[in-house]
């Protein structure tokens, strides 16, 4: 048995199909994956993340010590309530994970990090933080909750009308305090929304409020085809330890200008990439899988994270291949045993319900 | 769990059934298009291919996963569904209504006894249980 969030008997009850996911039981879907991904393009639905981790670091030296944990540049945090994208990288430059960092005050900054990577990420800032004046806080009492799609927001209002005085004015990526809540603009489906943190022992009956307001129960199915066609990464697929930012599309989110030394920099300096991630788009009807080969002029390469887009019909994949590989090539994928041509495009393939890249 | 008394099944989550043209009609199970979940593309066998029993003649895949087929019994693949393949979601809603292929056996007799060593509807029921 897998562990479990405050949300699991609320899911068992909605006849979820449950699947092991980094140690967690967690719902795939509750019915159609397909349906449920629509919904979140077209209307709104919520996910369980209680399984991702919150990390609060307070005191005198936090800003010093995200200066130097983190790829992206926290510095740049100046309005209270604004997040940041960032890697936590190694000192090969390799990623030990991704994951969002909130900026509160100069003594209060939140890091949210993947689940399967929580133990593990926890050690490593409790390591490096050990000369720091900070104080790390797991925060294994909160549950958090992604409403997500274009009534997302105008969804949460309905349930919860205090939280429109707080909410309404935020702009993308930034979050404010509602009383114990944090209710943030951010998301990881490629639509609007929000993602809430509130106390464990609410999480079942906000759910049950948004459910009645409209919101659609949704599974990590679809949010993984979700953030496929928004381009987004995925940690363990699309990158680990063994590739830099560098070579996973994620050059943008490495703040490398400037005296500020981070763990990782030196190698991200002396790396001269050799190898991309870039989006495909399958030309035959079929699906991409993750680990299917990929054969190019330019050499050979696999895909990252492969699936069937429900928004464009078609197989889409992030794939990691050589970089001189350029955007509107044609590459050929194996799939059992067959070649079949994909054409490399730019990701996003989706955002806010639109199809951004050509068919 | 819908498993219908008058098909025979594999363990491989296959249903088929002897029509009174003497072909084998093929589909998977109701069982099988649940475990799946929404499917969307399928890949049929060439008519005119000849099957071994247990042979891999065909590929369902929905948005989670790929799944092999196999065939539940031996002879020559004479028709291939082309509506399963071109609507695949016709497949969750109707896994014993929409066929995938037909086969015909070498003879008659060959046909009747690789059926009656399928699976009967209780006993893939128990199968399809454990799982």
């Amino acid at each position: 048995m897998g562990k479990h969030t405050p949300l699991y008997d609320t899911h068992r009850r909605a006849g979820a199909k449950l699947t092991d996911f980094a140690g967690w039981d967690m719902p795939i879907h509750y019915g159609s994956q397909i349906e449920e991904h629509h919904r979140v393009r077209r209307a709104a639905g919520m996910f369980d993340v209680s399984h991702m981790l919150a990390i609060d670091l307070t005191g005198a030296d936090v800003l010093p010590f995200l200066s130097h944990l983190l790829a992206n540049d926290v510095a740049r945090l100046s309005q209270a309530g604004k997040a940041l994208y960032s890697c936590l990288l190694n000192e090969d430059g390799g990623v030990i994970d991704d994951l969002i960092v909130y900026f509160f005050n100069a003594l209060h900054y939140r890091l949210v990090v993947n689940a399967g990577t929580a133990a593990k990420d926890l050690a490593w800032i409790e390591r490096q933080g050990a000369d720091f004046d900070l104080d790390i806080a797991p925060r294994h009492d909160l549950a958090m909750i992604a409403v997500q799609g274009p009534q997302a927001r105008e969804k949460l209002w309905q349930a919860y009308p205090g939280t429109r005085m707080v909410s309404e004015a935020l702009k993308p990526f930034f979050a404010a305090f509602d009383g114990d809540w944090l209710i943030a603009r951010t998301g990881y489906t490629g639509e609007d929304g929000f993602e809430l943190a509130v106390p464990a022992a609410q999480a079942a009956d906000v759910w049950a409020q948004l459910e009645a307001a409209g919101v659609s129960p949704c599974g990590l199915g679809c949010r993984d085809t979700l953030r496929l066609e928004a381009g987004m990464n995925l940690y363990g697929q699309d990158m680990d330890e063994s590739v830099t930012p560098l070579e996973s599309g994620l050059a943008w989110t490495v703040a490398l200008a400037g005296e500020r030394d981070f763990i990782g920099k030196r190698a991200l300096l002396a790396q001269k990439p050799t190898r991309q991630l870039i989006g495909l788009l399958l030309l035959t009807r079929g699906v991409l899988r993750g680990h299917q080969k990929l054969y190019t002029a330019h050499g050979e390469g696999e895909i990252t994270s492969g699936s069937f887009s429900p928004t464009l019909e078609q197989g889409i994949a992030l794939a990691r291949l050589p970089a001189a590989v350029a955007e509107g090539d044609v590459v050929e994928v194996d799939i059992r045993g067959q070649r079949h041509q994909a054409r490399a495009v730019k990701p996003p393939f989706v955002r806010n319900g639109k199809i951004l890249i050509s068919i | 769990m819908n498993v219908p008394a008058n098909l025979k099944y594999a363990k491989s989550h296959e249903w088929a059934r002897l029509d009174a043209d003497g072909l084998i009609t093929v589909g998977i199970t109701d069982h099988a298009q649940e475990a799946l979940g929404d499917i969307v593309f399928i890949e049929l066998p060439q008519t005119g291919r000849q099957l071994s029993v247990g042979a891999e003649c065909a590929v369902v895949e929905s948005v989670k996963a790929a799944s092999d087929i196999y065939a539940p019994v031996s002879g020559e693949v004479v028709a291939a569904n082309q509506a399963a393949v071109d609507a695949p979601e016709s497949v969750n809603q109707d896994a014993y209504g929409v066929w995938l292929f037909k086969i015909k056996p070498a003879d008659s007799a060959k046909g009747a006894a690789e059926l009656a060593a399928l699976l009967d509807a209780a006993a893939y029921a128990k199968v399809a249980e454990s799982e």
